[in-house]
């Protein structure tokens, strides 16, 4: 008994090592570091590895908020334009529930949608960004 | 067994000092693989922690009274559905469920956020896993649940009594799920201001688990009471006990903060307010686990020992000065975006909200933890009682109520006042239509009550009239019909009009309470069979008594065993099987009560009490059968107008009585306790053939009902706000949204 509980022990550990230390461990083999990992340690991983081949471990720092950011920005920016189109229906719904007037409304609705078209726009030029590094790295990943 | 639970707890601890490390390593350096691997350090932690509840688990569906937690909270006599329910009922495995839900909640947390916010969710991760070091620490310093004994018992003391209650297998799993969810904002909360990133996102981030912890606290603290009510015998369902006030206290300061987050998402103010909130939520919450689990203060609910109040105190301390710390030195970045524009506005209302709940709050811990405070000044522990709580939150409650019905009603930013005369008439109608129904019907005027009753119908006037606007709206907008309007209302703005559903909940739940506070009748006296009394307008006759004997084994499997249930059985009306409740009792005394109205046959009622064995072998061979902690087992004749709430306490203490325990335990071997249960039958016997007068407590408390009702309707409304949009639908919305907002634009 004491043995099976030993053995089950020393799995559980390993099983413990393995998921902790799976970034690590792709972060270190440069080669291995495949986009499909996105789901767990995102491009973070991808992109300190790549850079990690050309510039050595010293820049790691500057390279990963680089590779990180854009898809940061992108969720969060995502996720502002969400609540700001809830915002709008909202203040639709306040309208037509009569808690506002015709001229407030108007007021209120047209600054949302602009700050709305501020997120659509930082959102828009973001993906604009990821295009051009993606046409410029596909020759050289090529 | 045993062994591997203890392996599990030190490698839960040595992942937690990992990920702690690794996680700050990570986001302090920018080498973001590090975080991620602190970040699956807790998912690692959840992977550990099931395996180690799952074996005390095991331990206690198998009786094995190695396990020290297993021998003192579970006995082969507790029934099989109380027994997977007594791992929480013990300091040790309470402490290991808490650790083991906040791995899985936070691990959920982290695995939804891994794309966003990164740099506070890495400093987030580790304030998690401290908490998860902090009582994984306690399992392996102070109360271990995997410590044996050698040699093994041959039985177990068995689950308290009081806790062998349905409601008891799920109350402390949803209240520690709200307690261990309040953690996940205060880290994220705590992470922010670390990264000095305070902007909306974090609160988008914890906005759904905020109303996770706020819902199962909810739901917690709403079973605790009808756990009170219907097991312990006194009657009411809040005695503004320190447990029921510790875990209404967090709930509060969320109750504040899912109102003033929706501030700082439209408005980009109150950062400091909700910052603090989320704080003062998450630190609670570690207050309320301390006063359940220290036994500092004394409360029916507490089932802690003497033993962790020093670390508890210590990190309650760390909590309170870091969070103090961290909102004073990020003051400048906490900054309001804007101001009130009008204070007829619903920012105006939500933080009159807010400012009341913080009120209840700061009335509730003082007066929660008074004791505490005068034994530290005067060397004497005084407490306040429920009259004192009554006179300052009674009022608060009121205006807290008003408050739901008003905020629903006016415009974010600026209200125009013709605009708030309009939607102010109805709910002002409906309330005073109420005041004019109430007085012509007679009722006897209670100030509070009737107050509360036209609170109550301002809210559903004005919530009804937001239902009914709304669907008018979309049934012109959509041409639909108006049922499938409203349902498209609804599904559309989840968040909006589950909350208006959560409003009306409590406004229910509030009248239920008015009404059974201020409209009840009550009566304590000693019965004899055939003697009645009257409660309100219910006469209630005690016809007979009721007995029966449940032996602590199969009676039927062995000789003894069976000659034990023929005497029995040879006893006239003593019963052998368990009793009502199933808790088993070793002897379950009541009675039999008719319930008239007006000379109307209405109810027949059933109340016991259940007679416990103990493991006190000074008690004697036949008195320690009886000798554990007798349990009410209440009656209740529930409805939707009233409820008949009766409980008896029988009277075994009798010359007659005692002398059957006495002459037993002089002659009967106490390792023979089938023969114990001759004498305990023989004392039942005795019982019926002679009852002496009972001891009935009978209350008749109209609406009770409603408190339970409206608490299921805030649950509803709070599934509904709280239930994700389908993928597809959002982004159908979104495009929809977009094309709008672009349309609008053009037009401009």
């Amino acid at each position: 008994m004491e043995f099976l509980i030993a053995v089950i022990a020393l799995v559980l550990l390993m099983v413990v090592i393995l998921v902790i230390s799976a970034p690590l461990r792709a972060g270190g083999s440069s080669t291995r570091a495949e986009p499909a990992r996105d789901t767990e340690s995102g491009p973070v991983g991808a992109g300190r590895s790549e850079h990690e081949t050309e510039h050595g471990a010293s820049a790691r720092v500057g390279v990963d908020r680089d590779a990180i950011a854009p898809a940061e920005r992108h969720a969060e920016l995502e996720a502002a334009r969400e609540a700001k189109y809830r915002e709008i229906r909202d203040t639709e719904l306040d309208y037509r529930t009569g808690k506002l007037s015709q001229e407030d409304f108007a007021a209120t609705d047209s600054a949302l949608r602009a700050e709305a078209v501020e997120i659509l726009d930082r959102l828009a030029a973001l993906e604009g960004e990821g295009a051009t590094e993606s046409e410029g790295a596909t020759p050289r990943d090529a | 067994m045993a062994l591997l639970g203890r392996v599990c707890l030190l490698l839960a601890l040595a992942v937690c000092a990992y990920g702690i490390g690794a996680s700050i390593y990570g986001v302090r350096t920018g080498r973001w693989e590090w975080a991620v691997s602190g970040r699956r350090s807790v998912y690692a932690l959840a992977g550990i922690l099931t395996v180690g509840f799952l074996i005390l688990e095991i331990a206690f569906l198998r009786d094995d009274f190695a396990f020290n937690a297993v021998a003192d909270t579970s006995s082969r006599t507790t029934p099989t559905f109380y027994k997977a329910a007594a791992v929480w009922s013990s300091q040790e495995g309470s402490l290991l469920l808490w650790a083991w839900l906040m791995s899985l909640w936070s691990s959920l947390a982290l695995f939804l956020t891994r794309r966003r916010i990164r740099d506070v969710a890495a400093y987030a991760t580790a304030i998690m896993l401290g908490f998860g070091g902090f009582f994984i620490a306690l399992m392996v310093f102070y109360a271990q649940p995997f410590a044996t004994t050698s040699p093994t018992p041959s039985e177990g003391v068995g689950l308290d009594p009081l806790l062998r209650f349905p409601t008891m297998m799920i109350h402390p799993p949803m209240l520690y799920s709200g307690y261990t969810l309040c953690t996940i904002p205060l880290a994220f909360g705590m992470g922010a201001l670390l990264a000095r990133r305070v902007d909306a996102e974090w609160i988008r981030v914890i906005r759904r688990f905020a109303f996770g912890a706020w819902f199962f606290l909810g739901i917690g603290i709403l079973l605790g009471a009808r756990w009170s009510y219907s097991e312990l015998g006194w009657g009411g369902y809040w005695g503004w006990d320190a447990v029921e006030n510790a875990a209404l206290l967090p709930w509060l300061t969320g109750t504040a903060f899912l109102h003033s987050l929706m501030i700082q998402e439209k408005r980009g103010m109150l950062k400091v307010w909700n910052v603090s909130l989320v704080l003062a939520t998450g630190t609670l919450a570690i207050m309320g686990t301390f006063l359940v689990r220290s036994g500092v203060l004394n409360s029916i609910h507490a089932f802690g020992g003497q033993t962790l109040g020093v670390p508890f105190v210590v990190l309650i301390a760390v909590l309170i000065a870091g969070s103090i710390y961290l909102v004073v030195t990020r003051r400048e970045m906490l900054r309001s975006e804007h101001r009130i524009d009008s204070l007829l506005s619903r920012e105006a209302a939500f933080l009159a909200n807010n400012l009341v709940l913080v009120a209840l709050v700061f009335v509730i811990l003082w007066g929660t933890y008074f004791p505490l405070i005068s034994e530290a000044l005067t060397g004497q522990e005084a407490s306040v009682g429920p009259p004192w709580f009554d006179r300052y939150t009674v009022p608060l409650a009121l205006i807290l109520v008003l408050l739901s019905g008003i905020g629903p009603v006016i415009a974010w930013r600026r209200a125009t006042l013709a605009n708030a005369r309009r939607n102010f008439l109805v709910p002002i109608g409906v309330a005073l239509a109420t005041l004019v129904a109430l007085l012509a019907a007679g009722v006897p005027v209670k100030p509070f009550a009737f107050a509360m009753f036209c609170c109550a119908a301002f809210v559903f006037g004005s919530i009804g009239q937001e239902f009914f606007r709304g669907m008018r709206a979309r049934s012109a907008m959509a041409g639909e019909a108006p049922p499938t309007a409203l349902v498209a209302l609804v599904r559309r703005n989840r968040r909006r009009y589950g909350g208006y559903i959560v409003h009306i909940g409590i406004a229910v739940l509030f009248v239920g309470v008015a009404a059974s506070t201020s409209f009840q009748h009550e009566s304590e006296l000693g019965l004899s069979p055939g003697q009645s009394s009257r409660v309100g307008a219910y006469t209630i006759k005690y016809v007979r008594p009721t007995a029966s004997v449940t032996p602590d084994y199969d009676s039927s499997s062995t000789q003894g065993g069976r000659e034990l249930s023929a005497i029995i059985r040879a006893e006239p009306g003593v019963t052998l099987g368990p009793d009502t409740a199933r808790t088993g009792a070793t002897l379950s005394l009541g009675a039999v009560l008719d319930v008239s109205k007006h000379g109307r046959h209405v109810t027949t009622l059933y109340p016991s009490e259940g007679f416990y064995a103990s493991e006190e072998p000074t008690q004697g061979s036949v008195g320690h059968l009886i000798g554990g902690q007798p349990v009410s087992h209440v009656a209740v004749d529930a409805g939707i107008t009233r409820d008949v709430w009766t409980a008896i306490a029988p009277n075994i203490e009798t010359p007659r009585l005692k002398r059957i325990v006495t002459l037993g335990n002089k002659t009967l071997p106490y390792i023979h306790p089938g023969e114990g249960m001759v004498a305990i039958a023989a004392l039942a016997a005795a019982y019926m053939k002679s009852p002496p007068q009972a001891q009935f407590h009978l209350i008749a408390s109209p609406l009770v009902m409603w408190i339970w009702i409206g608490g299921l309707i805030v649950v509803g409304g709070a599934l509904i706000a709280i239930w994700p949009a389908p993928s597809v639908v959002r982004r159908r919305v979104s495009a929809r949204s977009r094309a709008r907002t672009e349309r609008g634009l053009a037009r401009a």
